[in-house]
């Protein structure tokens, strides 16, 4: 069953066409790269799917639900979460505070209740709490909890920026280009990450990357687009072998 | 009808200076993206200026012609006002310019404050209202029932030439084309060889020269005193805001819009006392409907 | 490692907080009610200390918009004038006054309340758009409300409204005070204060990551103008006499000083603030009369202050930090246990340096 299915989407900037006719459909459980050269309209695609922008036409729908026209937080609520190409934390709060903001849909006490200290009010905390810590744990973030998370070193706080998105409860993880900025050694440590949140939470991702070792190393299928338009569709052998996609993007890298 | 004719002539005198002030605002807006809420001040600066310059050149024993006492009142008062716009712009809103934007906007509030309860505060000036003396002899006229006085054309004139020119030097000059490349992208722009200081510079003293203009005109067309920064200035800001803060076609537009509101509400409210009541309800109204202004166009949000 | 099950709370912090503070709350409130009453305090000193009070309940309200949310409200003394009005005309024109000092705590209630219905009003335009929009919203219907009340006659109009009995004394500014700071507290350290916290640091990323900004912003105004009407009604009560000219941009700068001066996203900072500046315009009104200088030139002091504090010190004297006590338990044990300077961390410490 279709997890998710986007159609014929499209996005005006004022006379600009970033995104022309977009169609994907994912399966549960699959991995599907997005690549194509920088200002192809990937992360627009991101924008467009979390209600950021809103489409100029076209429809995603996700689980039976249209997700067009709906703001954002329903969007993330109904089971889609993602990280952001510059790092995007809570910069002056803690390790822990950012966790817990991304579970806010999911605290029930009325604010009543919060301002008051009833009851109900410290029981939810705990949860909240030691969800977070779990979570921070499984990232290896557990003993930064308290740090304020502009002082953690830049792996971690890529780490923390997909621990952040899991915190919403996703079902789908939109990663967009999670490799940046990262040296050889972490780009391994990163993958065996993706791989392992991916078979834990099972979880659905869409990837944004430019770095060929991920994308080639862990996606299931991959969608190639330049100016907003999809060239290239298929696994990652078909698309090495691609004469379209080599010309507009590996080009280069091909002829050497 | 000749009622509402004469109406509608004081709603474009009265316009004229709410636009001329809102100008200021709108183009400070459009390059910082500040709200300078000291804009409404420095146009009550500049009614001092105008109001001590022409008492002086008046009390000369030699009689100079009345063109010249006028002239020169007016171009004191946009040189005065300048300098204290853009010493304001460098003493207090420079050292905040990589701030975040709520502390220039808070310190500009304050210099406004600070003007005003300075002039109160300060003996030769007060808390009193004075008069601009007549530079020049003011007569009225009579046609078909509808009085109009010299100064009432001049104050609608001048506004309307002043507007026109700071429109062209916007649209046309290489100033205003590095004033609307500077409000694209504070960061570029110095990489190609302009100086954001100095434009930004330009840009206070070409709003505070309007000021002048509008507070020159408005001091010997009314009354002024240390609290018309707030009376005035408050009027000026909503017409920027109605017509699109940051455009500054709107910011006129606006600035007729509320001479209209000012004039004609005594006309169909019981009394005048309403006038704050029914701008700033259109305020909300507007802002509810077209958060941007009548011109003003949305900004997109970069993720 | 394993994940702590519950947070357990250490016994000397249980003490102080369950029966230490309440006892040095009881021992002030009870000093409050006392000191007045044997001259210690004169009626000088009363006054000035419940101005302290209503004035700490002002900036806290501000500083839940200005300083944790980080948006901008320069109109909260039309909030104030709407609790003011509201809770004077409560006890002038409805409640006998036989009754006026049993039901005076019901009256600021509604006054505040009055305050919150309106920021709901205010709120739904004022939220469309980010930036620099609640602003003008917000000094708009400051505007409106002054000039409404200086329009209806029944209540005034410009000449102002008085009647009411001096309701407000040095206890019950105590009381609401400690108030104030106890829900403002729960507020920010609960879902919605954390939500709010997000909002400062990053709109755009709060919303993707399922904070309801809407939702945070219309409460956190609305419960920021809740505070501001409750601060208005005390105020009333104590001066007897209000004026819509009272209630003007001027009022609101001086909230804004006491804010930015004490320190945004602090409560702690939001009582120093109001102490200190409250403490500081009425020596300098002292200094002045001293001096044979007009009073006027105390004006020009708070617009002076606000913009040195903006260029030098943005943050105020507690820039987003607070005191351990105003911490609840649960927030406060943790970061206690990761005091680098206790040994145990210090240890922890040295053991990874040695593995790296």
């Amino acid at each position: 069953m279709n997890l998710m299915t986007i159609s014929n989407l499209t996005h005006w900037f004022s006379g600009l066409r970033a995104v022309t006719d977009f169609n994907l459909s994912l399966k549960k459980g699959e991995l599907v790269a997005i690549i194509g050269p920088n200002g192809a309209g990937k992360t627009t695609i991101f924008n467009l799917i979390t209600g950021v922008y809103r489409p100029t036409s076209g429809q995603i729908n996700f689980e039976g639900k249209e997700l067009v026209g709906l703001p954002t937080n329903q969007i993330i609520t109904s089971g889609i979460a993602r990280t952001f190409q510059n790092i995007r934390l809570f910069k002056e709060l803690s390790v822990l505070d950012n966790i817990r903001i991304a579970q806010y849909a999911s605290v029930c006490y009325s604010p009543l209740e919060a301002i008051f200290h009833l009851p109900g009010f410290h029981k939810e905390e705990e949860k909240i709490r030691l969800r977070s810590m779990e979570l921070l744990q499984i990232f290896d973030l557990e003993d930064q909890a308290y740090t304020i998370s502009k002082n953690l070193p830049y792996g971690q706080q890529r780490r923390l920026e997909i621990a952040r998105a899991l915190a919403t409860q996703p079902k789908l993880l939109l990663l967009d280009e999670p490799a940046a900025g990262m040296n050889p050694a972490e780009v391994e440590h990163l993958i065996e990450l993706i791989q392992m949140i991916r078979k834990q939470f099972q979880l659905t991702i869409l990837l944004i990357e430019h770095q060929m070792r991920v994308v080639m190393g862990i996606a299931e299928r991959i969608k190639v687009v330049d100016f907003g338009q999809t060239i290239a569709e298929g696994t990652p052998i078909e698309i090495q072998k691609n004469p379209r996609v080599i010309e507009a993007y590996l080009g280069e890298e091909e002829s050497k | 009808m000749q009622y509402y004719v004469q109406q509608i002539l004081n709603a474009l005198q009265v316009g004229s200076v709410y636009a001329l002030i809102a100008l200021g605002y709108t183009m400070v807006y459009g390059i910082l993206t500040l709200i300078n809420f000291a804009h409404g001040d420095i146009f009550m600066v500049s009614t001092y200026i105008a109001f001590f310059v022409s008492t002086l050149l008046l009390g000369l024993t030699h009689h100079l012609p009345p063109l010249f006492t006028f002239v020169a009142t007016l171009l004191a008062a946009m040189a005065g006002t300048s300098l204290v716009a853009v010493l304001i712009e460098r003493l207090a809103y420079k050292p905040l310019r990589t701030a975040p934007r709520i502390s220039c906007v808070i310190t500009a509030l304050g210099v406004g404050l600070l003007l005003e309860n300075f002039m109160v505060a300060f003996k030769p000036i007060g808390p009193d209202s004075r008069i601009i003396p007549a530079l020049f002899e003011s007569r009225n006229y009579s046609i078909a029932g509808v009085t109009f006085s010299t100064l009432q054309i001049m104050i609608i004139l001048i506004s309307g030439i002043a507007m026109v020119l700071l429109d062209l030097v916007v649209r046309k000059t290489m100033i205003g084309m590095a004033m609307r490349a500077i409000s694209w992208d504070k960061f570029t722009v110095p990489l190609m060889g302009i100086s954001v200081d100095t434009i930004i510079s330009i840009t206070f003293i070409l709003g505070a020269s309007v000021a002048a203009i509008g507070g020159t005109l408005y001091g010997m067309a009314y009354s002024i005193d240390p609290y018309m920064g707030i009376r005035i200035g408050w009027w000026a800001f909503i017409s920027a805001v109605v017509g699109g803060i940051g455009n500054i076609r709107g910011a006129m537009l606006g600035g007729y819009i509320l001479g209209f509101i000012e004039i004609f509400t005594p006309v169909f409210l019981p009394t005048s006392t309403y006038r704050d009541f029914v701008a700033f309800s259109l305020l909300l109204v507007l802002l509810i409907f077209k958060p941007t202004g009548i011109l003003g166009k949305p900004a997109v949000q970069k993720v | 490692m394993d994940v702590p099950v519950s947070v357990k709370v250490p016994l000397a912090v249980k003490f102080w907080t369950r029966w230490c503070m309440k006892f040095l709350l009881c021992i002030i409130f009870a000093l409050t009610y006392i000191l007045p009453k044997t001259g210690i305090i004169n009626p000088y000193i009363d006054m000035v200390l419940i101005y302290i009070g209503i004035n700490i309940i002002l900036t806290i309200s501000l500083n839940l918009v200005n300083g944790y949310m980080g948006e901008f409200s320069v109109g909260h003394a039309g909030f104030m004038a709407l609790g003011a009005y509201t809770a004077s005309l409560l006890s002038v024109w409805v409640i006998p006054d036989s009754l006026n000092p049993y039901l005076f705590p019901f009256t600021v209630v509604i006054g505040g309340v009055i305050a919150g219905v309106f920021a709901l009003i205010v709120a739904f335009p004022s939220f469309r758009t980010r930036g620099d929009y609640l602003a003008i919203v917000t000094l708009a219907f400051n505007m409106i409300i002054k000039s409404a009340i200086e329009n209806i006659d029944g209540i005034g109009g410009p000449r102002g409204f008085m009647g009411m009995d001096k309701m407000t004394n040095l206890p019950w500014t105590f009381v609401w005070v400690c108030i104030t700071i106890f829900l403002a507290r729960n507020f920010i350290f609960s879902n919605l204060g954390r939500g709010v916290l997000s909002l400062r640091e990053d709109e755009t990323a709060a919303g993707l990551l399922s904070v309801n900004t809407r939702q945070v912003k219309v409460l956190t105004f609305v419960f920021s103008a809740f505070l501001a009407g409750i601060a208005g009604a005390l105020y009333a009560h104590e001066l007897q006499y209000i004026y819509p000219k009272g209630f003007t941009i001027a009022k609101s700068t001086d909230m804004l000083v006491m804010v930015y001066l004490g320190g945004i996203g602090s409560i702690g900072g939001s009582v120093m603030g109001a102490v200190v500046y409250t403490i500081v315009l009425e020596a300098l009104r002292s200094i002045l009369q001293f001096a044979g200088i007009s009073q006027e030139w105390r004006q020009v002091f708070a617009p002076l202050m606000l913009i040195f504090l903006m260029i030098y010190r943005p943050k105020g004297i507690m820039g987003m930090r607070e005191f351990p006590f105003l911490i609840p338990e649960a927030e406060r044990f943790q970061k206690i246990s990761l005091n680098p300077f206790s040994k145990k961390n210090r240890n922890r410490k040295k053991s990874e340096e040695v593995k790296s």
